[in-house]
């Protein structure tokens, strides 16, 4: 009865079709667990260089998930809430970079931010501040390509969400920036938790824009990925290692994002009758 | 210490040019179908809605009066909200709702929760408290909701179709429980609703709606005796009698007998419609109805090819004819009639 009960809804087809998409992001990681050097992992791993790579990934690759929360939730809270003429195209100028080939966005960004940019040279001459190629300019490459993530999943949370609990809040005496903190915030939590690992895997992952804009310079600029990169020219096996261990923090954290948090992602507050 | 307004606002397809006054101590219901713009008008007067013309006061503050550039932010007016389906925060316990609005004035935490857990007593739920408002059945979530609202201390409590999310089974009760908690707050009190029983059992003075304008206002009984139009005749112009029900007939307080198809027992609000009520000269006998009441007539009017007749004696009703029969029967003012009504065509809902 038990088994009968699990097959119902499920024809067979679709069952095939989604063990073939399995099968197909499972293989690319059996081809590097099969071509992994096991005998030298350890060496690799603690490796200073390698160190380094994945401690500067964290920590950018963290910062611009903060700076993605803080920049993104208002921005997302704009598009959901307020209706005003050229939204959309605003949506889509936010959203550019999920598209964007990462390495055109690191290129636009040196034009902007640069030290000769539209803005980079204000930001050199009046505040002495150079992003390109520093530990910065690599939080502000992983911001930009991340943002879009946390503002998407926010965004369409903020949007199913019953607005009356707002105005609840309002009727109740509660002034605008409380009725965000303490009603607003709490039920897109789970939308918002998702966002955030979401943009933090995309900062995690970023490449092609950190390395056009932030250049690749052991210790200051140089992150996982392009560690990976670079190894795969001088030492293979080496960018074996560092690509498992991507791999198993990524894959980590996604498993932590359990299916509750995406299941509860934008569902509207209910009071049963 | 009076509610005035002079609501104009133009939302979507709805037009909405609306005057409406409420006195401390006065429950009013909004009735109006679908789309008639009820909520909106409760909507306005929270400052959920800003007006584009007219004017809000309330207690004598103007609240809304663009003319003036004068708008007050809904949490800063002195009214209390319970909206249809209730809107609880789910995130918090049934205490945290209570208390919210008081934690969001600035009362301190453990004085809130104190004087949330006070409300709560009042309405029965205080040993909810710790729950969510998830776990809530729909007269309890109700009262959450009115706990919620009154906890802030409001001058004029809107309540947005407060019945209309629950099933037939428990509406009789918390109709019941919402019109004692209603009577003890002294503010003003405004209902919106689409369903006249509920008019009867919670409001004293009825506004009907429709389409964004206001059609009619006066007591429910005053609406029947003359709906001006063809919706108030309708839905609203309906004879409300309550009384108990023993054996089948339902008895009222000055001791007519109404024989009802119902067998729930016990004190109920039986609805007559007033194109149900037949009206012969003299004698009913002959028909098959099994209610016939004597009456006199004491008002004809007019409202189209249809004409309302209110007759007194021992049940007082209202009747609908077409003009043709009232030409038929000839009937006057200060006529005796019979007045009778088929088991069948008495709806019967407990009180």
């Amino acid at each position: 009865m038990t088994r009968r009960g699990r097959r119902v809804g499920l024809p067979l087809p679709a069952l095939l079709l989604a063990g073939v998409a399995v099968a197909f992001f499972a293989l690319p990681l059996v081809g590097l667990l099969w071509r992994a050097p096991w005998s030298n992992a350890w060496t690799y791993l603690t490796d200073d260089a390698a160190l380094t790579a994945l401690r500067l990934s964290l920590v950018t690759s963290l910062c611009a998930t903060a700076l993605s929360i803080v920049f993104g939730v208002p921005l997302a809270w704009l598009l959901a809430r307020v209706d005003f003429p050229g939204r959309g195209a605003v949506r889509a100028l936010c959203l550019l970079s999920m598209v964007l080939p990462p390495v055109v966005g690191g290129v636009a960004l040196f034009f902007a931010l640069g030290r000769r940019g539209v803005v980079g040279q204000y930001l050199d001459e009046w505040f002495g501040v150079t992003l390109p190629f520093t530990t910065a300019g690599v939080v502000v490459a992983q911001t930009f390509v991340a943002m879009p993530f946390l503002v998407i999943t926010v965004e369409s949370a903020l949007r199913q969400l019953d607005p009356r609990l707002e105005d609840a809040s309002r009727t109740l005496g509660a002034s605008r920036w409380y009725t965000f903190r303490r009603v607003t915030l709490p039920a897109i939590r789970p939308a918002l938790i998702a966002g955030a690992v979401l943009s933090w895997a995309r900062a995690f992952g970023e490449f092609g824009a950190t390395i056009t804009f932030a250049g690749n310079f052991p210790g200051t600029t140089q992150t996982m990925p392009l560690a990976v990169f670079l190894s795969l020219e001088t030492n293979p096996e080496e960018a074996i290692v560092l690509a498992l261990v991507m791999v198993a923090v990524s894959f980590a954290v996604l498993v932590g994002l359990r299916d509750r948090w995406f299941g509860a992602v934008g569902r509207p507050e209910q009071v049963a009758p | 210490m009076t509610l005035d307004a002079r609501i104009g606002l133009r939302l979507g397809s709805l037009d909405l040019q609306v005057e409406l006054a409420a006195h401390p101590g006065e429950v009013v219901a909004l009735l109006g179908p679908n789309g008639a713009g009820k909520s909106t008008v409760l909507r306005c007067l929270a400052g959920l809605e800003p007006v584009d013309s007219g004017r809000v006061s309330i207690d004598g503050v103007v609240v809304d009066d663009p003319a003036a550039d004068v708008f007050v932010e809904p949490e800063d007016r002195p009214i209390g909200f319970v909206f249809q389906d209730y809107v609880l925060f789910d995130h918090l316990t049934v205490l945290e709702n209570v208390a919210y609005g008081m934690r969001a004035r600035g009362v301190a935490k453990a004085d809130a929760r104190q004087r949330a857990l006070e409300w709560l007593e009042r309405f029965d739920l205080a040993t909810y408290s710790r729950q969510r408002p998830g776990a809530l059945s729909g007269g309890q979530a109700q009262r959450v909701a009115l706990a919620r609202a009154l906890a802030t201390n409001p001058r004029l409590l809107l309540l947005d179709e407060p019945l209309a999310a629950l099933d037939v089974g428990t509406r009789a009760a918390v109709r019941r429980d919402l019109r004692q908690h209603l009577a003890s707050f002294d503010g003003m009190r405004l209902v919106v609703t689409h369903d006249p029983v509920d008019a009867h059992a919670l409001a004293d003075r009825v506004v009907v709606l429709e389409a964004g304008r206001v059609v009619q206002t006066g007591t429910l009984a005053e609406v029947t005796a003359h709906p001006r139009t063809r919706y108030v005749a309708d839905l609203v112009g309906v004879n409300l009698i309550t009384g108990d029900v023993v054996d089948g007939v339902l008895t009222t307080p000055t001791g007519a007998r109404v024989v009802i198809a119902d067998a729930a027992a016990g004190p109920a609000l039986a609805t007559i419609r007033p194109h149900s009520v037949l009206l012969v000269r003299g004698d009913a006998t002959g028909s098959s109805a099994r209610n016939s009441w004597p009456g006199t007539i004491v008002d004809i009017d007019r409202l189209g090819e249809r004409v309302r007749v209110v007759i007194i004696g021992e049940l007082p009703l209202t009747a609908e004819i077409t003009a043709a029969a009232l030409d038929e029967l000839q009937l006057r003012l200060g006529d005796r009639v019979h007045a009778s009504v088929k088991a069948t065509d008495i709806e019967v809902t407990p009180a």
